[in-house]
């Protein structure tokens, strides 16, 4: 650690990792309730736990990337960051928000929510992924502005690098989509249509912004290679993700009531939106073959060689496998859609923010330069067992969303859904477990934390 | 990616790729926005439908259905169930009859305690959403 300021990511960090094991632990509640249909039904109907599970994700996605602003902008602008005490203030101001929103989802009924934080003065809720109280949302565009302000105006006192440039937009465009967040008109197919600028534009559009960033700062630190060769490559990345992805949202807009060349044109750009997820995988193991030095932080090494592989199987394989319209017509909706969401965010998100970690908080807790042999062993072993278990995890929904097209949606005596359902419930148990397996590779994880040792020797 | 391309070169593809495909899309958007009148269904969006969303999203019924296909995937498709149910008083009447200590190992919907006025809102909303121009989707009554 180089900048005294730096150390406020720290706080960031433990809060995300502290809400991924409440996110996995409503994900494996969730996977019971598909098989074991009135599984604490009716304290927590699946539609609460589910909104626990993607909003914690969610939450927990925006420390990681708010701790990975606070810990690479001080370095890559080689100053201290404008103001530390605003990052903590802002820190527990999400925290308690955040808190707070999922004990409402919990503890009353979602309409009573809605009535005491008077969602009628400014009605916001009830979309999905934005099931928010509009108290929040304001609290999350508060808490958005002032980090904004304060990565900002670092930037603008220090040096100016493309990574913290490319960062600065992502978070940018974050906070601007989200505006869209409040728009909530009442006819149904416009909704439909603002919704997606907010989720669309976000994960396949300005989140890849930050996850470029936030890439290529860790290789240049672990593999030591020449920076300008790093930014042009960063900037080729962005430039196919946008390019292909701001049209590509057209995927979205099949079947919602939006006009039809919508099927063309979002069927051609999003068959083109795994490209660059490719160039990431080609950059990132190209970087570590060139590299000019033996980082001791291995782990480091394995999540920053993961995200790419992981991302392009999930988004870009798993997204391009239903994308086209004449295979969406029959896929849409269906678990294919979950396989898909499942990998695309452990791969992409997930993972980059586990690579910033894993590469920084050694520095943050005063280590030299990485965890001991012994730690580091620990957390790979847990890389591997997240990493398959999504895998897997990724492969049982879609063997269940290809039954389930087929039977609900293309044999010759369609079936009704819940009649699919119970057929196919095999796949949901092997999910179930293979999400168990997950949530032990994230206790690894954990674990990995608390492990002493000897530091290896730096060989730079 | 060395020789003549440059960093330079990059950055500038990416700011003017990014610019160009976002006005395209603002462009495609107002498009869009001419069409919608013939699909969308707008001219049935009448107070009580208004109501019916607002049900819709007070209960987060998207936390277990999907509706034209998005949504959660726990609850049958709701986009065109009244088409697949034949009429509002068979949704009505499903609503309201929902056990309120569910369904002994199996998924069952919450009772909600809907008014009279919500539960027709509602029917009326869902009645609505089944009549905008879908592109045929979904493939068929089932959903």
């Amino acid at each position: 650690m180089q900048y005294q300021s730096q150390s406020v990511a720290k706080l960031y960090f433990i809060a995300a990792i502290g809400l991924f094991v409440g996110q996995i632990l409503f994900g494996t509640i969730l996977g019971l309730q598909y098989v074991i249909g009135d599984f604490l039904f009716p304290e927590i109907p699946f539609n609460v736990a589910r909104m626990v599970h993607t909003n914690l994700l969610i939450v927990w996605l925006l420390f990681g990337f708010m701790g990975a602003a606070y810990y690479l902008v001080p370095e890559e602008t080689e100053t201290e960051l404008f103001s530390p005490k605003l990052a903590v203030a802002l820190f527990w101001i999400f925290l308690v928000a955040g808190a707070l929103t999922i004990l409402g989802y919990l503890l009353v009924p979602y309409a009573k929510l809605a009535e005491m934080t008077g969602n009628d003065l400014l009605p916001t809720m009830g979309r999905e992924f934005l099931e928010q109280p509009t108290i929040t949302k304001i609290g999350i565009v508060i808490v958005a502005l002032g980090f904004l302000f304060n990565i900002t105006m670092t930037v603008l006192k220090g040096r100016k690098t493309a990574i913290a440039w490319v960062l600065l937009l992502g978070l940018w465009g974050l906070a601007v989509f989200f505006l869209f967040a409040f728009y909530v008109p009442d006819n149904l197919v416009l909704d439909k249509y603002y919704w997606w600028w907010v989720v669309h534009l976000w994960v396949e559009g300005v989140w890849e912004l930050i996850l470029g960033a936030i890439l290529a700062f860790v290789l240049i630190k672990v593999t030591g290679v020449d920076r300008e060769v790093i930014e042009k490559w960063l900037y080729v990345i962005i430039a196919l993700t946008l390019i292909t992805g701001i049209i590509g949202t057209g995927h979205h807009y099949y079947w919602i009531g939006t006009p039809e060349y919508w099927q063309w044109l979002g069927s051609i750009f999003s068959a083109l939106e795994p490209i660059p997820f490719f160039a990431m995988v080609v950059f990132a193991f190209n970087m570590v073959n060139r590299r000019r030095r033996e980082h001791p932080n291995k782990a480091a090494t394995l999540w920053a060689m993961g995200t790419p592989v992981m991302a392009f199987l999930g988004a870009g394989v798993w997204g391009f496998l239903h994308t086209l319209a004449p295979v969406n017509y029959y896929t849409h909706g269906t678990q294919i859609t979950a396989a898909h969401g499942h990998m695309a965010f452990y791969g992409a998100y997930v993972m980059v923010v586990l690579t910033i970690i894993s590469y920084a908080m050694p520095l943050l807790r005063g280590r030299a330069a990485a965890n001991s042999p012994k730690a580091q062993r620990l957390e790979m072993w847990s890389f591997w067992l997240m990493t398959i278990s999504i895998v897997f995890i990724t492969l049982f929904l879609t063997g269940a969303g290809i039954l389930q097209v087929w039977l609900q949606r293309i044999a010759e005596n369609p079936e009704p859904f819940m009649v699919v359902q119970d057929k196919i419930a095999l796949f949901y148990w092997l999910r179930e477990i293979t999400g168990v397996i997950f949530l032990i590779g994230l206790v690894v994880y954990i674990a990995s934390f608390f492990v002493g040792g000897d530091e290896e020797e730096a060989t730079a | 990616m060395s020789g003549s391309f440059t960093k330079s070169m990059a950055r500038n593809i990416f700011y003017g790729g990014a610019v160009f495909f976002f006005l395209l899309f603002v462009a495609l958007t107002f498009d869009t926005h001419g069409r919608l009148p013939d699909r969308d269904n707008r001219q049935n969006l009448t107070e009580k439908v208004v109501l019916g969303k607002k049900v819709w999203e007070n209960n987060d019924c998207i936390g277990c259905h999907t509706l034209l296909g998005e949504g959660a995937y726990f609850a049958p498709e709701l986009g065109n169930v009244y088409k697949r149910f034949g009429s509002k008083e068979a949704i009505i009447g499903f609503i309201k009859s929902r056990p309120a200590e569910g369904v002994p190992g199996r998924r069952s919907m919450p009772q909600f305690n809907l008014s009279d006025e919500e539960l027709d809102a509602i029917a009326e909303f869902l009645k609505y959403t089944s009549e905008i121009n879908s592109a045929n989707w979904p493939p068929n009554i089932q959903g």
